[in-house]
């Protein structure tokens, strides 16, 4: 995995280069919500360096799934590569969590500044904050206050900071959901290329964007929650939207969609 | 053109002012008008200025004071959980006290001096800051804590690097508030015993009848009072220029 040993300056490039990301298993023994059953011996595991998707109607559960794998919630057991313990993971949301008071470059290094890294050291990083930046299209931006950009251009200020990270596995919450139809394409080609190799979980409510990206597609449904599927569509990442088989793919899913929200609400 | 606004309307009143009292002829130890205080303001300058002098020492002071243990004691309500179930009713208990009461005693324990004032202005400030601090640092959006968290953030990180800059703006109103308050604090310590500060020269003034002298005192405390809580305001704009104002155009 340490390729660059001998180099004692940060490589610039060698944070969008593959990291290559693990297996990960996640098994929930029990989880109560409001007195209700919510998890039930469920098990999900996703494949490394794979895109695995989580579908569903709102409420199902697809993002307290995600924040156990974060951490962010208790009751859940991980397996990275056969090992228990918790995983390194990155983590973007539906919303930027841009800091308004540092500078988009600043911003790309909050992790590096959060653990405590000192100044010195950090601004050796800078570059690579910066070629992270030109990577997502921002060249130019490091010193611009996030205020100052669009919804686009702060989301993709928050793929840059997570890549930053360099975490093989990354979470990510409807991350494009905010953004409209144009920007959110780009965003979803611009992700697939900079997490190739990566363990990725993409949780979304679009079918999609889950179908573009996805190497599995998982369907949550009922109480408690039964993980349904996985539809594996064919071919490389990101795919074409306008594919007739994935147009007929889009159909199938969206019908199991029904039936999952059909299941999952209150009688 | 938009700082002479104000000069503007303060003028037109002024104007109003000394018209009222020419015309109804009040006599000058009821009220004098402008063109009288400010004879007073120039004519009696090395009085007030001495006196002048000593309050804003004590407005400065318990200003700066008051603001330090404020702050401090938000980060020990935050910090310590045991703090907030001991501390935060007692705080609020203190509230329920009319402070101005407790002014004689305070000159009765720390004496005609600027201590008392000091303590008085401290008193007042302390539980505006505290509250607006404490409540911007638990107001912290929780997105931004839970992102620290996945990026292995510690406590204390979360604390300086997230909670502290994002409960400025907070921090910012209870500030304002404490220097607007601040003049108070001083000037009723000095009612209450002093030897020495526009307070005391006001109710000097008062029992002789100078009246216009009194109104000079008054326009200097007031100048005083405005230029703490301009200079507050205006820094306090400045940490915090990242968060948008929806009064003003972006930018």
């Amino acid at each position: 995995m340490a390729i660059s040993t001998v180099s004692s300056r940060p490589d610039p490039l060698r944070a969008a280069a593959p990291v290559p990301g693990p297996e990960l298993a996640l098994t929930v023994p029990s989880l109560r919500f409001d007195g209700q059953p919510l998890f039930q011996d469920l098990h999900l595991t996703l494949p490394a360096g794979r895109w695995t998707c989580l579908l569903g109607p709102s409420g199902v559960g697809k993002t307290t799934l995600l924040r156990l794998i974060a951490g962010l919630e208790p009751g859940g057991q991980l397996r990275v590569d056969g090992r228990a313990g918790p995983a390194a993971v990155a983590f973007m949301a539906q919303q930027d969590l841009l800091l308004p008071w540092l500078s988009v470059r600043d911003n790309v290094l909050l992790g590096h500044r959060l653990r405590g890294m000192p100044r010195g050291e950090r601004s050796a990083l800078a570059e690579q904050a910066e070629e992270l930046l030109a990577r997502v299209g921002l060249a130019g931006y490091a010193q611009a206050r996030p205020a100052t950009l669009s919804g686009g251009m702060r989301q993709r200020v928050a793929l840059a900071r997570t890549l930053m990270e360099q975490r093989p596995i990354v979470l990510m919450d409807e991350p494009f959901s905010a953004l409209d139809a144009v920007t959110r394409h780009r965003l979803q080609d611009l992700a697939a290329e900079l997490l190739a190799g990566r363990t990725v979980l993409l949780v979304t409510h679009h079918p999609l964007e889950a179908l573009r990206l996805g190497h599995r597609v998982w369907v949550l449904a009922g109480r408690p929650v039964r993980l349904e599927g996985p539809i594996r569509p064919d071919g490389q990442i990101p795919r074409d939207p306008a594919a007739p088989a994935l147009l007929r793919l889009q159909a199938r899913l969206m019908d199991e969609l029904l039936a999952s929200a059909e299941a999952t609400e209150p009688a | 053109m938009r700082a002479l606004r104000p000069l503007g309307t303060v003028g037109g009143l002024l104007l109003f002012w000394q018209l009222a009292v020419w015309l109804t002829g009040v006599p000058p130890y009821i009220l004098p008008g402008p063109l009288a205080v400010g004879q007073a303001l120039v004519g009696r300058a090395s009085l007030l200025a001495g006196h002048a002098g000593i309050t804003l020492t004590e407005i400065l002071l318990g200003f700066a004071l008051g603001s330090l243990a404020g702050a401090l004691a938000a980060l020990l309500l935050v910090a310590s959980r045991h703090a907030r179930r001991w501390l935060m009713p007692v705080l609020v208990m203190s509230q329920a006290l009319p402070v101005f009461a407790l002014a004689p005693l305070l000159v009765l324990w720390l004496g005609f001096g600027l201590g008392s004032k000091i303590a008085m202005a401290v008193l007042i400030i302390f539980f505006p800051v505290t509250l607006t601090f404490f409540d911007g640092l638990r107001r912290t959006e929780t997105g931004w804590l839970e992102l620290a968290r996945v990026m292995g953030a510690g406590p204390s990180a979360m604390l300086w690097q997230i909670r502290l800059p994002a409960s400025l703006p907070a921090l910012g109103s209870g500030l304002r508030v404490a220097a607007a308050v601040a003049p108070i604090g001083a000037v009723v310590g000095e009612w209450v015993g002093s030897s020495g500060g526009l307070g005391f020269l006001m109710l000097h003034a008062n029992a002789r009848m100078q009246v216009d002298l009194m109104f000079a005192a008054l326009a200097i405390l007031a100048v005083m009072a405005v230029g703490l809580w301009w200079t507050v305001d205006r820094v306090m704009a400045a940490l915090v220029r990242w968060q948008p104002d929806t009064y003003q155009n972006p930018r």
